[in-house]
């Protein structure tokens, strides 16, 4: 065993957002490097939106993703409007909360179904799956299609929304909205539940690691997606507006990106770490699947994030359906719907500053932070994305499993860091933003 | 007949208009049913080293490694499709073209900005030949398929050369310059429906300029409302910025 040797260079790694890859040596049985590389293409984002209005802060940083846009537009514009000093409207808060859940169902479907599942049924991505498992794979896609439709109506599409932008909503849904929308939640609950089901008979890996999770955690009864305070499970609590303080950047010799951590060596966001930081808060309903999947936080296996992406699902659907049946009970105040382009008639007041925008999108907590000028032209902007927060967690996670795992063959040792990778669905693109990207030859 | 081999491949961009795709629902299954797809890195793990009968291109081309890969794939490709605004028109990516090079990569990555290669952003048609155009930030699917079977029964594919407004017209949409806000539908080509205007949003030229737009009726237009022509100026270099490159062919060859 002592004379073991890995060599693992996994090129552009399958079934994530963007371009990564993952090297690991090991000689005489010692682990030598065990490193995830970003390799994407920079884009300069920050440096792109400089000098550009800040009414258009959302319609460009919106397109640093596209699984995570309404994310993205949601950080931005709650950072946008701190700097010009708008303060939203309760309606605005609500739609924007649901549009949030949407956003973290679609990713957590998409990243169950379609990212994840095939390794845990042993092929190479769902188009197999077609033949093999065809109603899972129409009801994956069909769930897929039913977030998508409810955003449709709500901001016109949910790759890049339309009606979501500084100081509220161009379009408010109609009574005719809410019930579409309402039904189309009503119709997958069945979808949901065959979901639950399917997961309770797969089998993760079984691999543990005790880190530091970081979420977004609050005062009030809300499972915490929109709005708090940065909080972690070592219990230490900042103001978001603090931000440098948790994603402390640093440079390690071993690796090119640049790595984060707070209290300890590394630290996770995400599903699993919301879940392990606010479990209390989740609908009732989403905590008798957890307890059915045996889910009890504080979970520490890496993998079984996928799993509190699931729990969370559930969460969404039923808290959303709360949502859209409150707005159809009170009623929606249509006055509030503005149409402003890039505010050229100056209906929203604008004043010097900066804000910071801190939201729970589905791989964890995303922060926006722009400075702007008193006519609201962009000085400097900063965006620290979720998969920037774990690659380090992830290395961490990576160099304590590859020991553990030896006795396994190459081919299996490179799946097992893989799904490893996976279970984070990392987002490469986006982090690729601000991380050190060293260029490997090829 | 086989069904041909298609792939997907993504550059400089989001990824957001290859997750459109698995954003059709059940009727993915049908175009599956049409098409073979061999390789498509973000939702698969299969690789192919033939031929493709259709190379789908997201992105734009911003890095020299990028370049040769392009090439690389313009040569094992019978069709090449570039698909989205990135890859179509270099879309917000142009944004960088606005800058110098050394400024922006200093600004987002400070002193360490040296290992990050990156050149002027480029659309794909601006480094190897494309077949088709699928425009739009996000592409539009109802156009997207319209497209692909354009392809598959071996036809063109025309992009409408008439403005947003032709659409947003029909849309029965109030104008957003009757709002007192600039848009630039007048000048962008159709083809999404009007997409953003239909939701209380301006256009903001995701699709491409029209070859032949109506410069006096914009004149006109910025005139009647009083515009300042810097922020029109800078609404059009949002999306097409890289359109200098067209008219530049010397421009094409420069980092």
């Amino acid at each position: 065993m002592s004379k073991r040797k890995i060599n693992i260079n996994v090129e552009y790694l399958t079934r994530v957002e963007g371009h990564g890859n993952i090297v690991v040596n090991v000689r005489e049985g010692k682990l030598e490097k065990c490193e995830l590389q970003i390799v994407e293409a920079p884009r300069f984002f920050e440096g792109m939106i400089c000098g550009r209005s800040i009414f258009e802060a959302q319609h460009i940083t919106s397109r640093i993703c596209g699984i995570c846009s309404c994310g993205h537009t949601i950080a931005s514009i709650q950072a946008a409007e701190e700097a010009i000093g708008f303060i939203p409207t309760k309606q605005t808060i609500q739609l924007r909360q649901f549009l949030l859940y949407m956003e973290n169902l679609d990713s957590h479907i998409l990243h169950i179904y379609f990212l994840v599942a095939p390794d845990l049924l042993g092929v190479k991505s769902f188009v197999p799956l077609i033949d093999s498992h065809n109603k899972i794979v129409r009801l994956a896609l069909r769930m897929k299609k039913a977030c998508n439709d409810v955003c449709d109506i709500l901001v016109g599409r949910h790759i890049h929304p339309i009606s979501a932008i500084v100081g509220g909503f161009t379009k408010l849904p109609r009574e005719k909205d809410l019930d579409a929308m309402l039904n189309i939640f009503y119709d997958i609950r069945p979808d949901m539940d065959a979901t639950v089901e399917l997961a309770a008979g797969l089998k993760f890996p079984e691999f543990e690691r005790d880190t530091e999770y970081v979420a977004l955690v609050s005062d009030d009864a809300e499972y915490p997606m929109l709005v708090g305070d940065i909080g972690s499970s070592d219990g230490k609590r900042l103001d978001k507006n603090e931000y440098k303080k948790v994603a402390n950047e640093f440079v390690v010799p071993h690796s090119s990106a640049k790595h984060a951590k707070w209290n300890r060596e590394s630290y996770a966001v995400g599903a699993l770490a919301r879940f392990n930081l606010n479990f209390q808060k989740l609908h009732s309903k989403a905590r008798e699947v957890a307890s059915a999947l045996n889910m009890k936080p504080k979970v520490i296996n890496p993998y079984l994030n996928t799993v509190a992406q699931l729990i969370e699902c559930v969460h969404f659907l039923e808290d959303g359906i709360r949502i859209l049946e409150d707005f159809k009970k009170e009623g929606i105040n249509y006055d509030e719907e503005i149409i402003i382009g890039l505010n050229e008639q100056n209906r929203i007041k604008v004043q010097s500053g900066t804000g910071i925008g801190a939201v729970e999108v589905p791989r964890g907590t995303l922060f926006h932070d722009y400075q702007v000028d008193e006519k609201g032209i962009i000085v400097k902007a900063n965006c620290i994305i979720p998969t920037n927060q774990n690659v380090n967690n992830i290395e961490h996670d990576m160099e304590k499993l590859v020991p553990e795992i030896l006795n396994k063959s190459d081919q299996d040792v490179t799946l097992a860091l893989e799904m490893l990778v996976r279970a984070y669905d990392p987002c490469i693109s986006c982090s690729a933003h601000f991380l050190n990207v060293k260029y490997v030859n090829r | 007949m086989n069904k041909p081999k298609v792939a997907f491949f993504d550059f400089a961009c989001c990824e957001g208009c290859q997750l459109q795709v698995t954003n059709i629902g059940e009727m993915l299954l049908d175009l599956l049913g049409v098409i073979d797809v061999v390789e498509f890195r973000e939702v698969m793990s299969e690789k192919w080293d033939g031929e493709y009968d259709i190379a789908i291109i997201e992105g734009s081309i911003t890095t020299r490694h990028a370049i040769k890969m392009i090439e690389k794939i313009r040569k094992r490709s019978k069709i090449l499709i570039a698909y989205g605004s990135c890859a179509t028109i270099g879309g917000i990516n142009g944004m960088k073209n606005n800058f110098k090079l050394d400024d922006i990569r200093k600004e987002v990555y400070g002193k360490d900005y040296k290992y990050f290669d990156t050149i002027k952003t480029r659309a794909v048609h601006q480094v190897v030949k494309v077949d088709y155009f699928v425009h739009g930030c996000p592409v539009y699917i109802p156009e997207f398929l319209k497209v692909i079977k354009a392809v598959l029964a071996g036809l063109p594919y025309q992009v409408p050369d008439y403005s947003v407004c032709v659409e947003c017209k029909l849309n029965e949409n109030v104008c957003m310059y009757d709002h007192g806000i600039t848009c630039l539908g007048p000048i962008t080509r159709a083809g999404c429906n009007s997409w953003c205007i239909n939701n209380n949003n301006i256009c903001y030229g995701c699709r491409g300029m029209v070859t032949n737009p109506n410069e006096n009726g914009a004149k006109d237009i910025i005139a009647k409302y009083n515009i300042p022509m810097d922020l029109i100026i800078n609404k059009m270099n949002m999306y097409n910025k890289c359109r200098e490159l067209d008219e530049d062919k010397d421009e094409q060859k420069k980092d």
